[in-house]
């Protein structure tokens, strides 16, 4: 057995040995144990580095507020996991750990050297020292604060694990299976309530864990919680282990993290490593407990300084004395039953100072009988040793002034500074708190959830009171949900030990309080000092003393440190408490890692993706495929050897000199039908929709109210009350509920139905001067000439026996045609258009290629050439305005004095000089001379090779570009300045001679 | 997770099923033309800020794809009622009064 387990205590099945590694060391614990009561067995305290200054830290508690003994655990490759709490995490054979922040080893550490620096790494460091000069900034400060920044050390491999996600609707749920929760849930468990209670911890029990010699109504106490547990599951009751109640969100919905699989030495099959629950539960019972304060002394850090609940846990729960000889500073009575527990158990207790002058008469008895020195009104002014304390001093108090110091040898120091309700998740809830001036902390006031907060966790102290709040918790929640308990609940609990105490900022001392290292923080290394500094410097509020100080930002969310740092800081201002506040407790309650929060959305789950029918055909010829939106479409096409440059220009020249076909399948498309369509449509275009007849299509511009351009796309009509309207691929959806917003909410009178067909159909476009030689001999219905089917022209016919909507429309400059058939059909029509196209050598092209040839068009992409403070004015597009209309959404948005100013950015096209491609994005001046920061007039918002023009083109947004035709505009880049010229938008055919189909001889 | 009552569906959902859509009870004029910079200005910009209840639209995006109206607390973030989109606002005293 290891040298400080106690035979016959504790819950640790030390018959079944679980052998595991510490820093690559070996030590032997029981089942049941965690790491740091396995290793604290061994009377190992070290258990790591301190974050900024490397102070040698062991566990101070045994809960999830540990603050130092954080380790990464490994379970094979992929399996690292930095800052576990070694006081949560169970072993099991094989499980590997090993502390952080060291370098190059635990016991001897380089970066100690911030802790002799100590002076310069005070309040605000951050803040002071990285500032000047700028030249520092790349070299120094950037990585040391890179270096520094961060606990533990990442994984870098893929996570192997998976995660689940629940929902959970119950009727009631309780947080914290401590005497609160148990007797709530008890009062509770009816048939048909559904009744779910979970703690944190391995067992359930709470409390009752660290507290074996209270007896419930003549039962000891482990008796009565494993008939308590039996009689609850009997009863239905969801009773949830390793689970931690992580957030309150509204209307009592609560996140918990069930952690299925970090106990078990080998993991079973399709079982995921946590589970993360959505719980809506109607009523709620918070029953957390309360959380031990460390008291604030110098040198209150050193490896073997332990809270003293910690060490009767440690010891009644693992059977782990932490301490053969330890000794008690304390301002509570607890401390004073953690001292007897202990002496009980073999340990040599050195002394048991208390800070206060009067203490219950029975304590000293039972430390006498027990003959264990006390000390009373004493405070404590130093700890000694390196890597696990060694002595403490203590000096008497009179009168304020501190009396000499004497030194007393332990190996451990227990400590008790009172207990804080744990009040979290009810603050999540927006719960209101009051300060209690008798217990100095704040407790919970009143909620706008359907929940009650029940035991410790509101100031009662005490297995027998929190057994009757809870008794009382569970009737009001049942009264809530109109339900009668059955029967009364009372119990009386004997060796209970509920205690007083009083509360302190730091401790008094005997040396210059500037020299104190007296830690309030723990994780972040934030001491008394550092607090009173922060509000020399100016700091008032507690939230600016916080994020000046980093008290309370660690990962233990200021569990220990909050109260304890909310005293100081309202000393030092001179302030009560309550005036200072509290900062914001904020979920999660611990660390939670990101694959229970994603769940099962990674990988190819992360977001659905969207492919269309012909999306088989691309992916067997090797097409190159880019994300649009949620779609993944066909970006290139290469054939073998081609790199994209290569295979683009080849799919422009091909399409410009006989045919390319290119799946538009992804473009919105949204079918708006009834008598008013053509008013609806008048009313939400810029165009006029009256006088197109039936057979025909345009071109249609969406503006918003405020007059910017939000959408577009061509607009067929197939009827009188039926338009086809197409909208671009992202802004699908954004256009429909932007119609059906007007169309309810604007003109409920309107008698329109829009319906999103964009996967109803499958979209094919055929482009080029053999476009229409192509087409006709598998159209019926219509010959493919210009007299019986002019550009922008539409038509219900048959496409290779399939039924489609046909529109002669071009967006490449080139004869072309959209056919439109129903989705299933999409593929077979793509092959049977291939089929034909072989005859004119056609060819697949994807995005940029469609993105080259509108280009040299100067056809705009809505969201690349526009980014939503651009008119159709400015793109040169008044003409698309129906400027008899008496109203359109965005008509009086463009008469705003801002719309109608001169100097407003215009769409241009931009030649450049060295016929050099430029950045999109590149910012554009008109005097590349000017002194920096230069004056900056627009940017470059489309930029292709186009062998077409045969230069490379750009588009871009330039200040009154449309007045500067052929003037020259500078665009400054790291290595150069390139000069180019304003021109046109339209790069190609500018007379569009190109889209008249040839009669056929 | 908010829970919302579609006033359409007549059910409670989460609020994951619908989308926010803005101040509510804010009209397009019948004439925009007609309106001069500063109305329109009011129209198109200015927006209600407050404390506690606030009239807003929301959409059942993903039910019935109906926008209706909501007083929300923009403290307390409870919806103290929804009712259907072009219906008068409710009596916020009377609403106040049932939510004590
Ligand atoms: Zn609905």
């Amino acid at each position: 057995m290891s040298s400080y387990r106690v035979a016959g205590k504790g819950r640790v099945d030390t018959g079944k040995p679980v052998d595991f590694t510490f820093d690559g060391k070996t030590y032997q614990g029981g089942v049941g144990d965690t790491v740091a009561s396995a290793l604290l067995a061994h009377g190992e305290h070290l258990m790591g580095r301190s974050f900024k200054y490397h102070r040698p830290r062991g566990a101070v508690a045994a809960g999830s507020e540990e603050p130092n003994a954080l380790i990464g655990t490994r379970r094979g490759p992929g399996r690292f996991e930095p800052n576990t709490r070694a006081t949560m995490q169970e072993i099991w054979p094989g499980l590997e750990t090993q502390s952080q922040n060291k370098f190059p080893s635990l016991k001897f550490d380089v970066g100690a050297v911030n802790d002799a620096a100590y002076m310069m790494f005070s309040a605000g460091f951050y803040y002071k020292t990285f500032m000047w000069p700028r030249s520092f900034w790349d070299k120094v400060y950037e990585p040391f604060i890179r270096q520094a920044a961060g606990l533990g050390v990442s994984p870098t491999e893929e996570d192997p694990d998976h995660y689940a996600s629940r929902y959970l609707h119950c009727d009631v749920l309780i947080v914290g299976t401590g005497p609160a929760g148990l007797a709530a849930a008890k009062v509770a468990a009816q048939d048909g309530l559904k009744v779910v209670i979970v703690d944190e911890h391995s067992e359930a029990g709470g409390t009752l864990l660290s507290e074996p010699q209270a007896k419930i109504d003549g039962t000891p106490a482990w008796d009565w919680l494993s008939a308590t547990l039996a009689e609850l599951k009997a009863t239905g009751v969801k009773v949830m282990t390793r689970t931690t109640a992580i957030g309150y969100y509204h209307q009592n919905f609560v996140g918990l993290c069930e952690r299925v699989t970090d106990h078990l030495s080998a993991l079973p099959d399709d079982t995921p490593r946590e589970r993360m629950w959505r719980v809506r539960a109607k009523r709620v019972i918070l029953a957390q407990g309360a959380l031990e304060k460390p008291l604030v002394f110098h040198g209150n850090d050193r490896p073997g300084v332990m809270l003293a609940g910690s060490a009767q846990t440690y010891l009644n729960r693992f059977g782990v004395l932490v301490g053969k000889s330890p000794a008690v500073i304390t301002s509570h009575d607890s401390a004073w039953f953690a001292a007897f527990d202990l002496a009980d158990s073999g340990a040599k207790v050195q002394v048991i100072a208390d800070t206060r002058a009067e203490v219950d008469a029975d304590l000293i008895a039972g430390a006498k009988s027990r003959g264990i020195p006390v000390k009373l009104s004493h405070t404590v002014t130093a700890t000694s040793g390196r890597l696990r304390v060694k002595s403490v001093r203590l000096n008497p108090v009179d009168g304020g002034s501190v009396g000499a110091g004497s030194n007393v040898t332990c190996d451990a120091l227990l400590m008790s500074g009172g207990w804080t309700p744990s009040l979290h998740l009810f603050s999540h809830t927006k719960g209101s708190l009051t300060w209690d001036t008798d217990l100095t902390t704040f407790l919970p006031n009143e909620t706008p959830e359907d929940c009650i907060i029940a035991g410790a966790s509101r100031g009662l102290w005490g297995i027998e009171a929190a057994l009757k709040d809870g008794v009382t918790a569970g009737e009001q929640t049942l009264d809530a949900l109109d339900r009668a308990a059955s029967g009364t609940h009372s119990y009386a609990v004997e060796n209970d030990r509920a205690g007083t105490g009083v509360t302190h900022k730091e401790l008094l001392t005997d040396k210059s309080p500037g020299k104190a290292k007296a830690f309030v923080d723990y994780q972040n290394d934030v001491t008394a000092k550092d607090l009173r500094l922060a509000v020399r410097e100016g700091m008032r509020s507690i939230e600016h003393v916080k994020r000046y100080t980093t008290n309370g930002m660690a990962t233990d969310q200021g569990k220990m440190s909050n109260i304890n740092g909310l005293n100081i800081a309202a000393d030092a201002l001179g302030k009560p408490q309550p005036k200072v506040g509290l900062t914001t407790f904020r979920p999660p309650y611990t660390p939670t890692t990101f694959g229970a929060f994603a769940g099962y959305h990674r990988g190819e789950h992360f977001e659905v993706t969207r492919k269309t029918q012909i999306d088989g055909w691309a992916r067997e010829n090797g097409a190159v495929f880019e994300p649009v939106g949620q779609w993944s479409r066909a970006w290139y096409f290469p054939k073998p050897g081609e790199d994209m440059e290569t295979a683009v220009r080849r799919e422009c020249v091909t399409t410009r000199n006989s045919v390319g076909i290119f799946d538009a399948s992804t473009l919105g498309k949204i079918e708006v039908k009834g008598p008013d369509a053509v008013e609806f449509m008048n009313r939400m275009y810029t165009n006029p929709w009256t006088k197109l007849g039936i057979g025909r299509c345009r071109y249609g511009l969406l503006l918003g109210d405020d007059g910017f351009i939000r959408d577009d796309g061509v607009i067929g009509r197939f009827g009188q009350d039926l338009f086809h309207v197409t909208t671009t691929t992202g802004g699908a959806a954004r256009v429909l509920n932007m119609m059906e917003d007007y169309l309810q909410t604007e003109w409920p009178d309107l008698n329109v139905w829009l319906t999103s067909t964009t996967e109803n159909w499958s979209t094919i476009a055929l482009n080029g001067p053999n476009a229409a030689r192509l087409l006709a001999p598998l159209v019926e219905g219509i010959d493919i000439n210009d007299e019986d089917f002019q550009h922008m022209s539409c038509a219900e016919v048959t496409v290779a026996g399939m039924p489609a909507r046909l529109f002669r429309l071009s967006f490449t400059g080139e004869i072309g045609f959209e056919i439109n058939v129903p989705a299933p059909m999409g593929r077979q029509l793509w092959e049977a258009l291939w089929a034909a196209g072989q005859a004119y050598d056609i060819t697949a092209y994807g995005t940029e290629t469609m993105h080259v040839l509108r280009a040299e068009k100067g056809y705009i992409i809505v969201g690349q050439d526009t980014d939503g403070t651009v008119t159709p004015q400015d793109c040169g597009m008044g003409w698309a305005i129906g400027k008899a209309k008496p109203d359109f959404v965005g008509k009086r948005g463009l008469m705003r004095p801002d719309l109608v100013a001169k100097g407003r950015k215009h769409l241009v096209g931009l030649l450049t000089e060295d016929d050099s491609k430029l950045e999109e994005g590149a910012q554009i001046v008109f005097d590349p001379n000017q002194p920096k920061p230069m004056t900056m007039v627009g940017h470059v918002t489309s930029s292709y090779q186009s062998d077409a023009v045969g230069q490379p083109i750009a588009l871009a947004l330039v200040a009154g570009g449309h007045d500067k035709m052929g003037e020259t505009v500078y665009i400054p880049m790291p290595d150069r300045t390139i000069k180019a010229k304003i021109t046109s938008t339209v790069f190609l055919d500018p007379e569009n001679t190109r889209l008249k189909i040839a009669k056929e001889s | 997770m908010l829970l919302i009552h579609c006033p359409y569906c007549k059910e409670t959902l989460p609020e994951s099923e619908f989308t926010y859509a803005g101040q509510a009870h804010i009209v397009r004029p019948e004439m925009p033309s007609e309106q001069t910079d500063a109305q329109w200005e009011e129209f198109l910009f200015l927006r209600a800020n407050p404390k506690g209840p606030h009239y807003e639209r929301w959409r059942h995006f993903h039910g019935c794809g109906r926008f209706f109206n909501a007083v929300r607390d923009t403290v307390s973030d409870k919806f103290l009622t929804t009712y259907p989109a072009n219906t008068p606002k409710p009596d916020l005293e009377s609403l106040i009064g049932d939510a004590e």
